[in-house]
């Protein structure tokens, strides 16, 4: 089952194509990853699913039907440029955004006050913003942007701006609206917190998409049979004994242990490797290099644009 | 409750519980009510009485000086110096010394007093001189000034209009031209400054960056709307608590200090006449009045010579159609820059028609139904502030109906062209704008 689908999205900007026939399918209760290169095209297809713009091609659904603007109080979205009218209350200005998304004065009073409470900013209610700091002012526009209680959340960027302390805080909630099952889009391009929560992620470049599926099975794709031996030995190096095929990418010292990094022929089992290794030395650890995000993201891009630039002489 | 009603709700109240907003609101009628109420104070003060000691040396002028209300003559004849010493510290006394002189008709006088003399007494002094001087030499070239006096006279001239009913009325041309650039200058100050509210709202919400949260649930022409219409009801509050306020100090001064009796015997006469006076009655009443009071009948009975309804009623409507029109524009500016100093090269056209309109009017009050008067009260740029210019001097019902459509569909076109450059404008930060990008959004599909 799948919260949000989009197909074949196209959006034309005068002189510049923002989206070229970009589908996405975002699974209901995941983390989903929107990557890219600044200027790829996240953000139009952010606001196009947000309804801000409408795509000049291609359909959107929510879950299962076409979207329409009843679905906005279903959509929680904090972009990534975000403020706040700077000479109102805060409470009032919270009240109002809420309100905006289709809540009733009353609901959201009480909702506002448990979550004021909750995130320690209850006795700011009746300041003026500008009179916060930024970090509060964020912990505000995250509260207005989960306060209807959608199904779908984007986050924009969420971390920007924000200390470790409450990135930790942030990110504990973003989990706990994940074990209720809301189902959550993500855009950064910060790969470690991509590693930390996504499930699934679609990178984006060049307004195309290059790439997407769950996060393990994207990792198991680009893997390259790299693996890290941890040995002990009296020669001088596992290096010369490797049989052939087998390649040593790189071998250093530590302390005791050498540390060797191999890659393994395609279609071979690791345990020939481990085989082959226990009979020549003493076998401290052993395990595979998976490829980072980062990796992926960063070859990804550049063999894409580098193919990019073959076909335009 | 509907989205637009919340954003109205916000944009008025926002607006309404600022400072500034209190404080012009209560200034304003402050300013108004005394425009009235001072003057009429200060006709009603009675002074306190003066005595004037009267050191003619001539002989010639001092029987001619008679006691008025608040001030006495004295004839001294002592010598200047004594009287000068005898003057009374606290002002109630002053000297009128005229010496003699070897020509034949003196023209020189000195006014001693302790305080500045008020304009009163000084003019009355030089008119009564002025008058024996003049007499003097009539009588010394052998003409009898009693027929001089016979001769002067005043010409009252009423100008009539004649409606298709045959009905006769009074046009009061000074009054109409008065009227019809004081609501046009009041329609040209409360589109700007109302339309730069709009504006200015439109540029904190990008600045602020807090559009793209609120666009996330509703349309942007809802919020464009919703602004306008909020800052059009700021307007409205604004204009008529001033109206209110005004009325209020006026009539609590009129009942608290003023004596209803004291009025003028012109206007109590004039309230109980009606305001159509036929050719009989108008010869009967401009007889009863004493000379001095015309000017006063005049003013009188040209206010109550204008048709209010129409007035009170197409001022509001070219004030509102006139603001909506220029505010959609005004959005759209503030949607396609960055910061207020932005604005300029855009805010140009949106002026010109503005200052246009204010700089014709002053030929259209010499000719109100001319043919540049017609054109320029239809275009609905220019219409809301021609249109009130002229309609105090009477234009038919057709031509007002056919601005007031006009202005309708104008604004109906300008909210929709102002629309298209918003909805893209609001989403672009920080990218220098012009008119050649302007076109371009104008033709994105959404």
């Amino acid at each position: 089952m799948e919260t949000l689908r989009a197909e074949n999205i196209t959006k034309q900007y005068a002189g510049h194509l923002a989206l070229d026939k970009v589908s996405i399918s975002v699974p209901k209760g995941s983390i989903f990853g929107l990557l890219g290169p600044n200027g790829a095209g996240k953000t139009s297809l952010i606001r196009i699913i947000n309804q801000i713009t409408a795509p000049d091609e291609g359909e959107l659904f929510f879950n299962g039907n076409k979207l329409t603007s009843e679905h906005v109080s279903k959509i929680g979205y904090l972009p990534e440029e975000r403020g706040l009218y700077k000479k109102m209350n805060v409470g009032e200005q919270a009240l109002y955004l809420a309100q905006l998304k289709g809540l009733s004065k009353a609901d959201a009073t009480e909702r506002l006050k448990f979550w004021f409470k909750k995130f320690d900013i209850g006795l700011w209610w009746n300041k003026k913003v500008e009179e916060l700091s930024k970090g509060m002012q964020q912990k505000v526009q995250f509260i207005v942007t989960v306060i209807h209680q959608p199904e779908l959340l984007i986050f924009d960027e969420p971390f920007s701006g924000f200390d470790p302390i409450n990135v930790n805080l942030l990110k504990e909630e973003i989990l706990k609206l994940k074990e209720k099952g809301n189902t959550i889009i993500f855009s950064t391009h910060n790969m470690s917190s991509v590693e930390e929560l996504c499930d699934h992620i679609a990178l984006i470049n060049k307004s195309q998409k290059i790439l997407d599926g769950k996060v393990s099975d994207i990792k198991s794709r680009f893997k390259q049979n790299i693996f890290e031996l941890l040995y002990s030995s009296n020669a001088s190096g596992i290096g010369h004994f490797l049989p052939e095929k087998f390649v040593l990418i790189s071998e250093t010292e530590e302390k005791h242990l050498k540390k060797a990094t191999i890659r393994i022929p395609e279609n071979t089992s690791p345990n020939t490797l481990l085989n082959f290794a226990i009979q020549q030395v003493e076998v401290h650890g052993f395990s595979e290099i998976m490829p980072s995000m980062n990796d992926i993201f960063i070859s990804k891009v550049n063999e894409f644009n580098d193919s990019a630039k073959k076909q335009m002489p | 409750m509907n989205k637009t009603l919340i954003i109205i709700k916000r944009e008025y109240l926002s607006r309404v519980k600022k400072k500034s907003f209190i404080i012009m609101t209560l200034l304003g009628p402050l300013l108004m009510a005394s425009i009235w109420v001072i003057p009429l104070y200060l006709a009603n003060t009675v002074e306190e009485e003066r005595i004037i000691q009267v050191l003619d040396e001539t002989g010639l002028f001092a029987r001619q000086f008679a006691n008025k209300e608040n001030i006495k003559f004295l004839t001294i004849s002592s010598d200047l110096e004594t009287a000068k010493k005898n003057l009374d510290k606290d002002g109630k006394f002053s000297l009128l010394y005229i010496p003699s002189t070897e020509l034949s008709v003196p023209g020189t006088a000195f006014f001693y007093s302790t305080n500045q003399p008020s304009l009163d007494v000084t003019s009355y002094v030089k008119d009564v001189m002025r008058r024996e001087i003049e007499s003097l030499k009539l009588e010394s070239s052998g003409i009898d000034p009693n027929i001089v006096r016979s001769i002067k006279s005043t010409v009252i001239l009423n100008t009539i209009k004649i409606d298709e009913s045959g009905k006769e009325e009074k046009s009061f041309i000074e009054v109409n031209m008065v009227l019809g650039i004081f609501s046009g200058i009041l329609i040209y100050i409360f589109i700007f400054l109302f339309g730069s509210q709009v504006l200015r709202g439109v540029i904190e919400e990008k600045t602020n960056r807090i559009i793209e949260v609120i666009v996330s649930s509703v349309r942007p022409f809802q919020l464009m709307m919703g602004k306008i219409v909020g800052v059009a009801l700021v307007g409205l509050t604004q204009f008529l608590l001033w109206i209110l306020l005004t009325l209020t100090i006026v009539t609590f001064f009129q009942l608290s200090v003023l004596d209803t009796t004291s009025l003028p015997n012109s206007q109590k006469l004039i309230t109980t006449n009606d305001k159509i006076l036929n050719q009989e009655q108008l010869q009967e009443f401009s007889n009863k009045m004493a000379q001095q009071d015309d000017l006063n009948v005049q003013i009188v009975e040209a206010i109550r010579s204008i048709d209010y309804g129409l007035m009170i009623f197409s001022f509001l409507f070219f004030f509102i159609g006139g603001y909506l029109l220029y505010a959609s524009l005004f959005a759209a500016v503030g949607s396609a820059v960055d910061s207020e100093a932005d604005t300029q090269q855009f805010m140009l056209p949106i002026t010109i028609p503005l200052i246009l309109a204010i700089v014709i009017s002053q030929i259209i009050i010499n000719n109100p139904n001319g043919a540049v008067a017609f054109w320029f009260s239809i275009i609905p740029l220019t219409s809301p502030i021609i249109m009130m210019v002229r309609i105090p001097f009477g234009v038919p019902y057709w031509q007002v109906f056919l601005a007031a459509g006009l202005l309708i569909l104008g604004f109906l076109f300008t909210t929709w062209l102002a629309a298209k450059i918003y909805r893209t404008g609001i989403l672009m930060y920080g990218k220098k704008v012009n008119y050649k990008e302007l076109w371009k959004w104008l033709r994105y599909s959404r």
